[in-house]
C-alpha cells in the first residue's frame, strides 16, 4: 500500500534531479563550448564548411516556406482586412507579422528540423562510431574540432535565414495582393515603410532569431554529445532535439515579446 | 634512469559507478614489446586501454606510463601524452566525412606545421606501409571492413608514435584480412620499435605475433606468459581459452536463478 503511493513521488524526484542534472550539464557544456571557440574562431575554415551545411543548404525549405507564409498571410490578411475597409494596410500587416514574430519562430522551427536534427544525428553517430574517441585519443578535443565549429555555425546562420525568410515572405505577400488581388502596389509598399520601424521591428526581429539560434544549435550539439551511442539512443537524441527545440523556442519568443514589444 | 617497462599498472581498479571492472590489477609492458591482453568479452579489457590512454581514471592504482601517472596528469600533460599515442579501434574509427587522405593527415594537420606538400609525401607514405597506396581519393564508405582497419592504422602511425594501442584489432574480419593486418602489426612494430598493446580474444593469431600474453577474467589478471608457456599452461581457464571450449571454468549458460525446467514447471528442474 505505502509502496503505491511512495512509487510515483519517487519517480517524479527522479524525473525531476535528472532534468535538473541535464540542465546543469548542458551549462558547463556551454561554457565548455565558450571556453574552446577560440580555436574554432582562429580556424575560421571549419566554422565556414558547417555554415554550408547548417545554413546554405536550408536556403530551399526557408526561402519557398517563407514565400508560402507570406502568401497566406497575403491571402488571410486582405480578407480580414477588406471587412474594415481597410486593404490597403496589407503590406503593413505581412511586413510586421513576419518581422515580429512569423519570420523569427518559424526559420527557427524549420531550422532546429532541418539543420537540428542533421546536427544532433552527425555527432550522436560520430559518437556511436568511436570517431569523437579516436579524435580525443588523437590529443584533438572534440569540443572544439566538431562541436564549437557546428554551434557558431547554428549562430551565424540563423539571423540570416530568419532575414531571407522575412524577404520571401513579404515577396509572396506581394505576390497575392498586388499581382493577383490587384492592390496597388505603390501602396503596398509606402504602407509597409511607414509602419515598420527599423529598430523596433526589424532589429528586435533578428535578435530574437539570434537567441533561438543559440539555443537550437546548443540544445543540437549538446543532444548529439550526450547521445547514448546505440541506434536507438541517436534516435531517440535526434527526436528530443526538434521537441526541445520547439518548447523553447516557443516560451523564448514569449518571454522576448514580453520585454521587446 | 628509466625503467624498463614503458607502462606498468599498479594495484589498479576501476568500477563504472558501482559495478567493479578491474579489481587490483598488476601488469608491465616492456619497452619495444608487443604484448596481448586476452580475455572473454566484457572482461574489462577495453577499459584497461581507456585508463592507459586517460580516457579513464582509475579509482585506485597506478598507471605509468615512460614514469609518469596518467591519472594524475593535468589536461594539457594528458594531451601531450597522447600525441605520443596511437590508437587502433575496433572497427578502425575513421571520420567518415574525410577522405582516405585527409584521415591519414588529420594527426599531421593537427599537431604539426609541415607545409602541405610534406604531409602529403608522410601521408602516401603510411598508406604505402598499409599496402594502400592509391586509395587516398576513396572515402571510407568505399572501403571494405579490412581496408578501414589498414587506414585507420596508417592514421594511428602517422606521427611514428612511441606507443601503440590495439583495440581487438581483428573483430568482423575475413582470414586474409585478418592475417594482413596481423602481419602489419608485427612489421610496424618491429620498424617503429614501439611498445604496444593488443587487446584480443583471437587466440591463435595473437599467440602468433605478440612476445608476451597476459590473460584477464573478471577483472583479475589470471594468467600470463610467452606464446609457448601459455600454450602449454595447466590452468584450465587459459586451456578453455585457447581451444575454445565451449563448458569448462567459464560457464556456457548464463548464471540465472532459476533453470528452464524449473521456469516450465517440469519435475527435476536443476539451476543453469
Amino acid at each position: 500500500m505505502l509502496d503505491f503511493l511512495i512509487s510515483p513521488l519517487r519517480k517524479l524526484g527522479h524525473t525531476s534531479i535528472n532534468a535538473i542534472w541535464r540542465l546543469g550539464y548542458a551549462s558547463r557544456f556551454l561554457i565548455s563550448i565558450l571556453m574552446y571557440s577560440g580555436q574554432s574562431l582562429m580556424r575560421f575554415s571549419l566554422v565556414i564548411r558547417e555554415v554550408y551545411f547548417a545554413g546554405v543548404l536550408s536556403l530551399i525549405i526557408i526561402i519557398v516556406s517563407g514565400l508560402f507564409v507570406g502568401m497566406v498571410l497575403g491571402l488571410q490578411g486582405y480578407n480580414t482586412l477588406a471587412r474594415f475597409g481597410s486593404s490597403d494596410a496589407l503590406g503593413a500587416l505581412v511586413a510586421l507579422s513576419l518581422l515580429r514574430e512569423l519570420g523569427p519562430v518559424l526559420a527557427a522551427l524549420l531550422f532546429a528540423s532541418r539543420s537540428g536534427s542533421a546536427m544532433t544525428a552527425e555527432i550522436g553517430l560520430m559518437k556511436t562510431t568511436e570517431q569523437l574517441d579516436a579524435m580525443s585519443v588523437m590529443a584533438v578535443n572534440p569540443v572544439a574540432r566538431v562541436v564549437a565549429p557546428r554551434f557558431w555555425a547554428g549562430v551565424i546562420s540563423m539571423p540570416v535565414l530568419a532575414a531571407l525568410f522575412n524577404v520571401m515572405g513579404i515577396f509572396g505577400g506581394y505576390l497575392v495582393g498586388v499581382v493577383m488581388i490587384g492592390l496597388d502596389a505603390g501602396t503596398y509598399w509606402s504602407q509597409m515603410n511607414n509602419a515598420v520601424d527599423l529598430h523596433f521591428d526589424v532589429v528586435n526581429g533578428l535578435i530574437k532569431s539570434l537567441v533561438f539560434g543559440i539555443a537550437v544549435t546548443l540544445i543540437a550539439v549538446f543532444e548529439g554529445y550526450d547521445a547514448t551511442p546505440t541506434a536507438a539512443g541517436v534516435s531517440s537524441a535526434t527526436t528530443r532535439t526538434v521537441v526541445t527545440s520547439a518548447l523553447v523556442i516557443l516560451a523564448l519568443d514569449f518571454v522576448l515579446t514580453a520585454f521587446m514589444f | 634512469m628509466p625503467s624498463d617497462f614503458f607502462i606498468e599498472l599498479r594495484n589498479v581498479s576501476f568500477a563504472y559507478d558501482r559495478r567493479l571492472i578491474l579489481k587490483n590489477i598488476n601488469l608491465r609492458i616492456p619497452r619495444g614489446q608487443l604484448v596481448a591482453i586476452m580475455g572473454g568479452s566484457g572482461s574489462g579489457k577495453t577499459t584497461l586501454l581507456r585508463l592507459i590512454s586517460g580516457q579513464f581514471r582509475p579509482q585506485q592504482g597506478e598507471v605509468l606510463v615512460d614514469g609518469k601517472d596518467v591519472a594524475k596528469m593535468g589536461h594539457a600533460e594528458l594531451f601531450a601524452h597522447r600525441r605520443r599515442m596511437g590508437m587502433l579501434f575496433q572497427f578502425g574509427a575513421l571520420f567518415t566525412d574525410l577522405s582516405v587522405f585527409d584521415n591519414v593527415a588529420f594527426p599531421l594537420r593537427e599537431h604539426t606545421d609541415l607545409p602541405e606538400s610534406m604531409i602529403r609525401d608522410l601521408v602516401l607514405m603510411k598508406l604505402n606501409a598499409v599496402g594502400l597506396f592509391g586509395t587516398q581519393e576513396l572515402m571510407p564508405a568505399e572501403l571494405s571492413g579490412g581496408m578501414a582497419r589498414r587506414v585507420a592504422l596508417a592514421r594511428a602511425i602517422a606521427l611514428d608514435p612511441a606507443l601503440m594501442l590495439y583495440d581487438e584489432p581483428f573483430t568482423g574480419l575475413d582470414p586474409i584480412s585478418l592475417g594482413v593486418i596481423a602481419l602489419l602489426i608485427k612489421k610496424l612494430n618491429d620498424a617503429l620499435g614501439t611498445s604496444a598493446i593488443m587487446v584480443t580474444h583471437d587466440v591463435h593469431k595473437s599467440l602468433d605475433i605478440v612476445d608476451h600474453v597476459y590473460f584477464v577474467a573478471n577483472g583479475e589478471v589470471i594468467a600470463e606468459g610467452t606464446p609457448e608457456q601459455v600454450r602449454a599452461a595447466a590452468s584450465p581457464w587459459v586451456q578453455q581459452f585457447v581451444r575454445g571450449e565451449a563448458d569448462g571454468p567459464v560457464h556456457f549458460a548464463y548464471p540465472a536463478n532459476r533453470g528452464l525446467t524449473d521456469d516450465l514447471g517440469v519435475e527435476g528442474g536443476g539451476h543453469a
